[in-house]
């Protein structure tokens, strides 16, 4: 396979090519804001609004395990090949656990986890629990414990954890923390759904009252230390995808709406801003495949390089969505014009672990050195 | 670098390792003159000739123009002038002073020149031994390129040109001129055609250099006066009324999104030239203190150098994925990125070495105090350079813009 093309091969191209096929056949943004924008409510209870039957296909179409291992029974495909599965969901603002149960996967595949990762072929979302009410994108924030075998407390911001059957757990047990798969139906186990803004995901806490499990590992940090830069990977690659929509959908409508007898996209004040979403598109892209590579090519860049992306991508969510909507102008604020749904699917990306100063402290720890005492 | 090299293809992986190979047997070594940032501030002929011996020995051994024919003095190869030009930034060797030549004029006369004349032309060009120069902006025609009014009025097989050029560079040493001129008054586009002029055998008959002098204080640009200077017909690129095509073949290659790969050396670092990459603002920040502390250890600035690296990264991972074609949504989408960002990623990245140095960047070059001897504000003035010359950001932004994104032209 040749490093010149990132390692993006025919497979990879193929892939990606018939996700967005599929999306924009079985999900266009009209079906979408009539899925998820049914109800706008402010206060609302909680829900999810997704397609299960939708997800099925997904799964049927072998996408939920192309980055379980070979030797796990996956389809094992390179990290650049699932960049563009993810660049395509992102693209589609698919509301599903897509991302929720590749970035298990990692975790659990880093953990060498086989029996889990059989559950994931077999067709089961899962999801993780692994951040505590504050410090949510420390590693060691989780406030879920491990006593005589059996979890007790409560996970925070657990990603779609509505739509999926199992559960990756870190809690502290001693001195470290270790990892449990946990399914979403064992006693113990209550889920309250967030009310959150972003309408294409779903969220919640997850308590464990004296939930009985094992260690899945003798690997517990260190497996969540090793998935993370390809965790940033994927949610980065939501957003550069998202990022696209937002700007082709925008430069649609501001070359259709005329002021002043021009189009909207003549005046410099709109235009300019616009080629600068491209280019912090096109270098979030560019980091995206480039930290995809590395992943094989180069693994001791592997981290920084994520750093910089989900710093890039970070960025690139909140500039385009503000972009997005000031050009479309009044339709833009409305309920009813779509871009909303991508607006609010991209602040929840931002900031999604972590954001682009927080990422851009831990490479700075990574190239200055840690700030002197 | 392993990297890299496992991106080569046969014939590139041969060719590095021949680059390195004489780039360590051949570099020439630290100039005895002081060397400005850039060849564009070259002032002296000192200066010239040192450099002028540089690119020819880097010519004779077939680093410079080697993706070029064999007939018009290249050495035909595919591909491989990135080569030559990552080795030679890897070996830190001083950079070309046929800037214009190199960037510009090789490309343009290539594909729009007679074969006689790209035979003749080209070799001298690559070698060094011609320098070129541009005239394209004049005082009433910059962002408005299109505008220009030098005009060139038809005698007998011969051309009587008239006229004012500005923003020269080089042409205080240059023996060639590629030009934009104005054949018919009553097309603003059709009207005009292009040609290359022979200017330093016509100093003081038909053509005179006017030094301007920069912000920075320094010189390397000037004004060009043309009164009746005659010029050959056959001096003529392409046909007449097709020079704004033409010179799209120039700013394409000028703003290095153009398909042939601009021979290119540098790296060199010297108590007064050196390169100004983002990483090396980290050094800096740790030499620097403020209320007792290192600069390197206060948030902000950490946030902004982290800033400058990740915009500097993404760039030249534009440079890799350009060359995926499936992973390219328009073809020219990343290419003319190119030139806006690396000129507006310089300029922040010395506008942040400025914050860096604090009360100090008050110094300038000469003053025997002065952090890195004055290099960091002398590249934030000169930054500006880059962002107006080639077509500004502005312009810039409009091209991506309308080309790329297809939004309403401005014009």
């Amino acid at each position: 396979m040749s490093n010149n093309t990132y390692g993006f091969d025919q497979d990879a191209a193929l892939l990606k090519d018939s996700a967005r096929k599929f999306f924009s056949e079985k999900l266009p943004v009209d079906k979408l804001h009539e899925l998820v924008a049914n109800d706008p409510t402010l206060g609302r209870a909680p829900r999810s609004n997704w397609s299960e039957e939708l997800w099925q296909e997904m799964i049927d179409l072998g996408w939920s395990m192309v980055a379980v291992p070979e030797s796990a029974g996956g389809l094992g495909m390179p990290a650049v090949a699932v960049a563009g599965l993810m660049e395509e969901c992102g693209r589609a603002a698919i509301p599903s656990p897509m991302l929720s149960t590749l970035a298990t996967t990692y975790v659990l595949a880093a953990a060498e986890a086989i029996e889990p990762l059989a559950d994931i072929c077999s067709g089961e979302a899962a999801t993780l629990a692994i951040s505590g009410s504050r410090d949510a994108w420390d590693l060691a924030s989780t406030e879920v414990t491990y006593n005589n075998g059996k979890l007790s407390g409560t996970s925070y911001y657990v990603q779609d954890v509505d739509k999926v059957q199992k559960i990756l757990v870190s809690a502290h047990s001693d001195s470290e923390i270790l990892l449990f798969w946990v399914d979403k139906k064992s006693n113990g186990v209550n889920i309250d759904l967030d009310t959150i803004v972003d309408l294409t995901r779903d969220q919640g806490r997850v308590s464990f009252e004296a939930v009985e499990a094992k260690p899945i590992s003798f690997k517990g940090l260190s497996a969540l230390v090793e998935a993370m830069p390809k965790i940033w990977m994927l949610v980065s690659a939501d957003i550069a995808g998202a990022a696209e929509w937002q700007l082709q959908t925008t430069v649609e409508y501001v070359n259709a709406r005329k002021q002043f007898d021009k189009a909207l996209g003549f005046f410099q004040a709109i235009k300019h801003p616009l080629v600068d979403v491209m280019i912090k598109v096109d270098e979030t892209r560019s980091l995206l495949y480039s930290m995809a590579n590395s992943i094989s090519a180069s693994p001791e860049k592997a981290t920084q390089l994520a750093h910089m992306l989900k710093a890039s991508a970070s960025d690139l969510a909140g500039f385009a969505s503000g972009r997005s909507v000031q050009s479309h102008g009044g339709i833009g604020f409305t309920w009813e014009c779509y871009v909303h749904i991508y607006f609010k699917r991209q602040k929840h990306s931002q900031m999604l672990f972590g954001d682009a100063s927080w990422h851009r402290a831990r490479l700075a720890d990574i190239l200055i050195g840690p700030v002197a005492a | 670098m392993a990297d890299t090299q496992r991106k080569d293809t046969s014939e590139q992986g041969k060719f590095r390792e021949y680059c390195r190979e004489w780039l360590a047997n051949n570099h020439p070594g630290e100039p005895g003159v002081r060397l400005p940032q850039s060849p564009l501030e070259i002032m002296t002929n000192e200066q010239m000739n040192y450099l002028q011996q540089w690119q020819k020995s880097a010519y004779d051994a077939g680093l410079v123009g080697c993706d070029y024919p064999e007939q018009v003095g290249g050495s035909g190869r595919k591909d491989c002038q990135r080569i030559a030009n990552d080795e030679m930034l890897r070996a830190k060797t001083p950079y070309f002073p046929n800037v214009i030549g190199l960037g510009m004029a090789a490309p343009t006369v290539f594909y729009h020149g007679q074969d006689a004349l790209k035979q003749r032309l080209l070799p001298k060009l690559f070698s060094g031994e011609d320098i070129w120069c541009q005239g394209f902006s004049e005082p009433g025609a910059g962002s408005d390129l299109a505008s220009v009014q030098t005009f060139a009025k038809k005698s007998g097989g011969k051309w009587i040109v008239n006229g004012h050029k500005v923003w020269t560079s080089l042409a205080h040493f240059a023996e060639w001129m590629i030009i934009l001129l104005r054949t018919d008054k009553s097309h603003k586009y059709d009207g005009l055609s292009y040609f290359v002029v022979p200017i330093k055998s016509a100093l003081g008959n038909g053509v005179t250099v006017k030094p301007l002098i920069k912000i920075t204080g320094e010189t390397g640009f000037n004004e060009v006066i043309f009164e009746n200077l005659e010029i050959d017909d056959s001096y003529r690129l392409d046909e007449l009324g097709r020079g704004w095509q033409v010179a799209m073949t120039t700013l394409l290659h000028e703003r290095g999104a153009g398909d042939l790969h601009t021979p290119r050396a540098g790296g060199l670092k010297s108590k007064s030239a050196h390169t100004s990459n983002a990483i090396s603002l980290i050094s800096l920040a740790k030499e620097v203190t403020r209320n007792g502390k290192r600069v390197a250890d206060d948030p902000i600035i950490r946030d902004r150098i982290m800033n400058c690296i990740i915009r500097e990264q993404g760039l030249s991972e534009n440079q890799r994925r350009g060359r995926v074609p499936e992973l390219l949504d328009h073809p020219m989408r990343i290419p003319l990125q190119n030139k806006l960002l690396s000129s507006e990623i310089a300029q922040e990245i010395a506008s942040l070495a400025m914050d860096i140095e604090g009360a100090a960047s008050s110094l300038y070059v000469g003053d025997e105090n002065a952090p890195a001897g004055g290099q960091w504000p002398l590249a934030y003035l000169n930054s500006y350079g880059m962002t107006i010359a080639a077509g500004t950001s502005e312009v810039q932004r409009n091209i991506l813009g309308e080309r790329v994104l297809g939004l309403a032209k401005s014009k």
